[in-house]
């Protein structure tokens, strides 16, 4: 796996958001939505992204996909830094990384046709006549799984499930070797969710596509992902293989998160320990001194409240932030 | 879509015919009297005819009868006849106003195109302002654009017509020399004919300043609008998924933003053309434009019962079409909607 090529590198990536209040609206303070995160993607892996609500994930993913102007940070996309793009020259690297909605209610215009949904990326940035372009609409259709027949009706004749696959061939159309799927699944029902995650392992397979996969499922992250990062109040706490994360967490945030997942055998679930983390998460306008954790971990030191713990390598490869490690 | 209108279009009848009937009770209990502005010298009995004369002697519900059949009756025959297809015996009766005893519905026809120039074009001026101010007040929400437009909208919404006209009339016919070019007549002429450039600049002049003082306060409520739809789409999440397709700004705003907040911008739009037949009664008044509006104050001025009733009427039919006709816009707009 370390002979592998990054495709996308982040680093030192910070998105915060500016507070205005007052009759002057003044900027009072800013929220650190994103607060210095740096790992790779590699090619053709699936990077899990996991962590509570609230914790940064979504805006992460928005950012790297520079759907938001980021505040600090690199992003370097197959060897060219993407951050401080703008205009046109971040419009024509669209094609290369696209992302999946979590809301497929939402994310399709309500006035366009599923046709139209999906030949617009291709009318902008690939010049086809009209009979190429409607072939390529049906081409993507019949790759999520979609009848033919519905290219000319509108979003809202469809079921959650299919409108998420219209929202994937969309971000298909123009061949992206990057996708963010940001909580692609959590709008759908249970027996939904199984279809959609085997359509994206299917086009991931035969497309070579590479995903950041945005979730807080961690059961369906564990199904799905190579390597998994662990988020909590806008850093990366932990990132590991797979494997490693899951039967070996290190940091004690993965630890409590990890024991919240139930154990389908009866039997061993209930001799399991949850660890159940006392307080809330703080506000992430204004975060703790030191570790971000150390107001809620069970193993707090005095260092922790004073030292923010750097995000290092360990010795069995995997990646962490704690003075524990 | 057809089903749905051709039922609407069944209710509204009986809606209708319901409207009139109020109007005319309403109008019937209201203390005005078609003699009351005659001099007080006419002795009580001859008054008492000249009020038999106008009809007045008979029982509510007949002069409510009588009015249906001139008006749903007489009327509609009369217009065939002018159109050179003759049923039924031409010599009828028609709604006569009480003041100048011609019938009400040709007055109408009169004063029709003084409104719809004047009050038509100040609500196409109104519109044409509006959106574009809307749309950039969005795009860049509290920005000095956006500031100055809620300050201008906040002017034009609480500042009554008959203020800013006055204040017009005060500036641009009175304090600018007569001989300047920023002079405009105050008073509206309806004699005026349109036959060359220079007296189409007459009129040009002439429309300005009511144009002005009514399109001023149509923008500021339709320009608000089109902000809040606006800037309700804006946060959408498929005003997202545009941009992740890589499409220029101009497309995302032009196309995805604006085509869907126009929906509900177009429908008060299309609820707010009544109010342009309808006239304005007090820049009418205040300029002089011898339109509908002026018309109606008259007529109640005078107690002329049938020309009040007939142009009340007339207004009611307008609104419940337009209603219906914004109803089918949405349909056709929205396609998340369908009525059948």
């Amino acid at each position: 796996m370390s002979a592998q090529q990054p495709l996308v590198q982040v680093r030192n990536l910070k998105m915060y958001f500016p507070i205005y209040r007052g009759v002057l609206r003044r900027q009072v303070g800013e929220v650190k939505a994103v607060d210095d995160v740096s790992f790779d993607i590699f090619k053709g892996e699936t990077l899990g992204l996991v962590g509570e609500s609230g914790c940064g994930k979504s805006s992460a993913g928005r950012a790297i996909l520079r759907l938001y102007d980021v505040t600090d940070g690199q992003i370097i996309l197959e060897g060219t830094d993407i951050a401080a793009m703008h205009g046109k020259e971040l419009r024509q690297l669209r094609p290369e990384m696209q992302m999946i909605f979590q809301d497929p209610q939402a994310s399709l215009n309500p006035r366009m046709t599923v046709a139209s949904i999906i030949a617009e990326p291709l009318d902008e940035h690939r010049k086809l006549d009209k009979r190429a372009r409607m072939e390529r609409v049906f081409e993507l259709m019949d790759a999520v799984g979609l009848n033919r027949d519905f290219a000319n009706r509108f979003p809202h004749e469809f079921s959650g499930g299919q409108r998420q696959r219209i929202g994937i061939a969309r971000a298909l159309a123009l061949n992206p070797k990057f996708i963010v799927c940001d909580e692609p699944i959590a709008a759908l029902d249970v027996s939904i969710q199984a279809q959609v995650v085997n359509l994206l392992e299917d086009l991931q397979e035969r497309m070579g596509l590479t995903y950041l996969f945005i979730s807080h499922d961690l059961s369906m992250v564990r199904h799905l992902a190579t390597r998994v990062a662990v988020m909590y109040l806008g850093r990366i706490v932990e990132l590991a293989s797979r494997d490693q994360l899951y039967e070996d967490p290190r940091h004690p945030y993965t630890e409590a998160l990890l024991s919240a997942v139930p154990e389908p055998d009866p039997s061993l679930e209930s001799t399991r320990e949850r660890i159940i983390l006392q307080g809330d998460v703080p506000s992430p306008s204004n975060p703790p001194k030191g570790c971000n954790f150390c107001t809620r971990c069970p193993k707090v030191m005095d260092i922790c409240t004073q030292e923010t713990p750097p995000f290092k390598k360990l010795e069995d490869g995997r990646y962490a932030a704690c003075h524990l490690l | 879509m057809f089903n749905f209108t051709v039922r609407r279009l069944l209710f509204t009848i009986p809606t209708l015919l319901f409207i009139s009937f109020v109007i005319f009770f309403i109008l019937d209990a209201a203390p005005s009297d078609p003699t009351g502005n005659l001099p007080l010298t006419i002795p009580p009995d001859v008054r008492e005819k000249i009020r038999a004369s106008l009809g007045l002697d008979k029982p509510m519900i007949m002069r409510y009868l009588l009015w249906c059949k001139q008006f749903f009756i007489n009327e509609p025959l009369n217009l065939l006849d002018q159109w050179g297809l003759h049923l039924g015996d031409p010599d009828r009766l028609r709604v006569i106003s009480f003041q100048t005893r011609s019938p009400v519905v040709d007055m109408i026809a009169e004063r029709m195109p003084q409104t719809l120039w004047v009050v038509g074009m100040s609500y196409v001026v109104g519109v044409m302002i509006a959106l574009p101010i809307g749309i950039i007040s969005a795009v860049k929400q509290y920005s000095w654009f956006d500031q100055l437009g809620t300050f201008i909208s906040m002017i034009g919404f609480s500042v009554p017509t008959f203020f800013t006209g006055v204040l017009m009339i005060v500036v641009f016919s009175t304090i600018v020399p007569r001989d300047s070019f920023f002079w405009f007549p105050s008073i509206y002429d309806t004699t005026l004919k349109v036959t060359d450039w220079a007296s189409f600049g007459a009129q040009v002049r002439q429309m300005a300043m009511p144009v002005f003082v009514l399109a001023l306060y149509n923008a500021a409520q339709i320009s608000r609008f089109m902000r809040a739809s606006m800037l309700d789409n804006l946060n959408q999440d498929y005003v997202r998924t545009a941009r992740a397709k890589g499409l220029r700004e101009r497309t995302v705003l032009l196309v995805h933003v604006l085509r869907n907040s126009l929906i509900p911008v177009i429908t008060v739009i299309a609820l707010g053309v009544p109010q342009v037949f309808g006239g304005a009664i007090i820049t009418e008044q205040v300029f002089k434009v011898n339109g509908l509006g002026q018309l109606l104050i008259i007529a109640i001025q005078g107690g002329d019962i049938p020309t009040v009733q007939t142009l009340t009427f007339i207004f009611a039919v307008l609104i419940v079409l337009f209603n219906l006709i914004a109803d089918i816009l949405y349909g056709i707009l929205d396609p998340r909607i369908r009525y059948d």
